[in-house]
């Protein structure tokens, strides 16, 4: 088995549902001849060609409405909106039409389509590059937000996503694009969309977060492992719809949570998450729940993008008071 | 503003008369019938069916009728706010009578009549301005888009219905109405210019009826017609009088034959006038003057078409009576049915919302049933 990066395992799932599946197209701005520019759909073109991978004219409304006509019309669309600074334009066609088609149709007209962007900062981008707008999405009902956060799961969730009856969101974390290697196999196998992952057990301080984040954090739960703190870590990546009780049962366990993200903490999924902790786990709380999140700022340009990332440092001062708090 | 002369002047001193013109464009506007009814050149072929012409005669009467009856539904407190689309009965009813059954229709919210003659039922439209979703689950014209309120936002799916049509290989067209006011927006910029550049069979329709509420069509645009915006996308253009229903066909007609053909996509702006209110929920005396109106009723496209129809025979005072009978049974039923029709169960807020109900939402519908039955 292979071992491959993140943005690798975009591109094998992309393959491998356009392999199983005649009604899955790609189109985006560059996803053709120059196979996207952070190369998610490259050889995409040569191998299904250009009635399947379709490079579009720079237009992000009519990529994410062009979306919606195709879905209705029984075709699977998976877009790639370029960068996640220019995805705005599509919250029109997602919120008015992509995420109400069933509902004001009465299941008539469907929409199965993805709409795939780069999602956060790390990578010294150019202004309007590294943002992470995932809450805005979260928000839609009748959206699915999925923000993978390693190869595998890359793989898995995007199949999903793509086979999945609605709309879907898929926020890939360009920090994660060329981490890390892990060994993906293409197998065809979807993971399940709705439910978060366990990627560290432990017993003293429930650890949440997705997407690109999940590096400091399993990096804060190392640390804390050798001070004798054992830190569960979970890996939401489904944040619309949320799996409330996978959250739930690890507080239950440990008592203690932090919340970790890169989107600005007002009204970030973070608030969602403490929200339904307080509602349904609060007699299992310990100590207040504290959120290490993005500030409340415009994202900085690069020189400064390291002091509004969630850092190590931050998550583990957020978690010592979170211990401490008898 | 500056004069007439002093515009002409700094055009001149722009125009570099060296330079080479490296393209040209001209905008067509036609017309069958003038406002009185009388041929003003030979009628197209279609026309020569008797049939025909009494067909789109019978769909404008039924959008009229159907209006009328919408307005007073909502007059008095038994439907929610309505678009009525007096005096532009032609456009739709033009646009759908020149399309194929399995061609996709995808109208903004002002062409009842060109849904009504696509098989989309009046229940349904009464359904759905009467606040219940049903009533965008037709069970003809099943393809065809619902009604789209924001506007323009309907034009980009249309390419993308274009696009599936194309790579499929069908012998299809997706056709898309929207109003004036939309052709100021962007996503109907992008959606013309993606149709031109993969030659989608796709016919766009703008139902120029000069008002966008209270925006007149001179504060939308500097740009002396609407359909030269096709110019830009690279696909071609042309105005119709959108009061002879004859016309709007004759041009639908033509531009659906080149799009099936694989000719590509198309733009017509047909010009009409908006004889009523925005919507029930406006004034329109606020921004514009009863005797402005008023003079527009001298083109209205119903007695345009009828008096075309009685001079060469083909219609008399008892067609007349028996079709007004016909068509006014027919809404009054319907309003019958709709009115009849009970709501939705509160259930159904949510069961649409994904084709398998997540756990958050099955919680919440629990929710909403057990709030509704204490
Ligand atoms: C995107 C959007 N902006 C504003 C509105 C509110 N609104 C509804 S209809 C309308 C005017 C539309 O004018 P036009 O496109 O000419 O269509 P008409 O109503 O004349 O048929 C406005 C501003 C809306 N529905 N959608
Ligand atoms: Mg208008």
């Amino acid at each position: 088995m292979p071992e491959i990066t993140l943005v690798e395992a975009v591109n094998l799932a992309l393959a491998r549902a356009m392999a199983d599946d005649a009604t899955v197209l790609v189109l985006g701005e560059d996803v053709g001849v120059d196979g996207g520019v952070f190369r998610a759909t490259n050889g995409l073109l040569k191998r299904f060609g250009k009635e399947r991978v379709l490079d579009t004219p720079l237009a992000e409304n009519v990529i994410a409405g062009m979306s919606v006509g195709l879905a209705a019309q029984g075709f699977r669309p998976v877009a790639e909106i370029q960068f996640s600074g220019f995805i705005y334009p599509t919250i029109d066609q997602l919120a008015n039409h992509a995420s109400r088609l069933r509902t004001r149709t009465r299941g008539r007209l469907t929409c199965p389509m993805v709409v795939r962007s780069p999602s956060g900062g790390g990578i010294r981008a150019v202004e309007h590059h590294s943002e992470s707008p995932e809450a805005m999405f979260a928000h839609i009902p009748g959206l699915r937000v999925v923000v993978p956060s390693s190869p595998a799961r890359a793989y898995g969730l995007l199949l999903a996503a793509i086979r999945d009856p609605d709309p879907v969101v898929f926020l890939e974390p360009t920090r994660l694009y060329r981490a890390s290697r892990e060994e993906v196999d293409d197998d065809g196998m979807a993971l399940p969309l709705d439910r978060c992952f366990v990627l560290r057990e432990g017993t003293d301080i429930t650890l949440v977060t997705w997407g690109a984040t999940t590096k400091e954090v399993l990096a804060a739960a190392d640390t804390l492992a050798a001070e004798g703190v054992s830190a569960e870590v979970i890996d939401v990546a489904t944040l619309k719809p949320l799996d409330t009780d996978g959250v739930l049962e690890s507080v239950a366990k440990t008592g203690r949570c932090v919340i970790v993200h890169e989107a600005p903490v007002t009204c970030g999924v973070g608030a969602e998450i403490a929200a339904r902790i307080a509602e349904r786990g609060l007699v299992s709380l310990l100590a207040p729940i504290e959120r290490v999140a993005g500030w409340d700022t415009v994202m900085p340009l690069y020189r400064l993008e390291q002091q509004y990332l969630p850092s190590e440092a931050r998550i583990l001062a957020a978690v010592r008071r979170v211990l401490a708090y008898q | 503003m500056p004069s007439a002369e002093r515009i002409e002047e700094l055009l001149e001193t722009r125009r570099d008369v060296g330079a080479t013109p490296v393209a040209r464009f001209e905008i067509r506007y036609s017309r069958y019938l003038d406002p009185k009814g009388n041929p003003v050149r030979p009628l197209p072929d279609f026309a020569r069916d008797p049939g025909e012409l009494v067909s789109l005669y019978r769909g404008m009467v039924l959008a009229r009728r159907f209006d009328a009856k919408a307005v007073a539904l909502q007059r008095t407190g038994r439907l929610g706010t309505f678009a009525s689309s007096l005096g532009q009965e032609a456009v739709s009813v033009g646009v759908a009578s020149a399309m194929r059954a399995d061609d996709v229709l995808l109208p903004s919210f002002r062409e009842h009549g060109g849904q009504l003659l696509r098989g989309v039922s009046p229940v349904e439209l009464l359904l759905f301005w009467g606040g219940d979703e049903r009533g965008s689950d037709f069970a003809e014209a099943c393809e065809d888009f619902p009604v789209c309120v924001p506007v323009g936002t309907h034009a980009p799916h249309a390419v993308g219905v274009a696009l599936a049509f194309k790579l499929r290989r069908e012998k299809r067209v997706a056709a898309c109405i929207f109003g004036d006011g939309a052709t100021s927006k962007g996503d109907v910029a992008e959606a013309l210019n993606v149709a031109g550049v993969w030659n989608l069979p796709a016919v766009f329709l703008i139902n120029n009826n000069h008002w966008a509420i209270s925006v007149p069509v001179s504060q939308q645009t500097a740009a002396e017609t609407l359909a030269q915006k096709a110019i830009s996308a690279g696909i071609e253009g042309e105005q119709v009088d959108g009061n002879d229903v004859i016309a709007v066909r004759e041009a639908t007609a033509r531009a659906l034959a080149k799009a099936r053909a694989g000719g590509g996509p198309h733009l017509i702006e047909a010009l009409t006038y908006r004889l009523g209110d925005h919507t029930t929920a406006d004034d329109a005396s606020r921004y514009r003057s009863g005797p402005d109106v008023s003079a527009h009723w001298a083109e209205d496209p119903i007695t345009r078409l009828r008096n075309y129809l009685v001079a060469e025979r083909l219609w008399g005072k008892t067609d007349e009576e028996k079709l007004l009978g016909e068509v006014s049974g027919a809404i009054e039923r319907a309003a019958e049915t709709y009115l009849a029709t009970p709501p939705q169960g509160p259930e159904t807020i949510f069961d649409y919302t994904y084709e398998r109900l997540p756990k958050d939402l099955v919680e919440q519908r629990e929710a909403a049933l057990g709030a509704v039955q204490r």
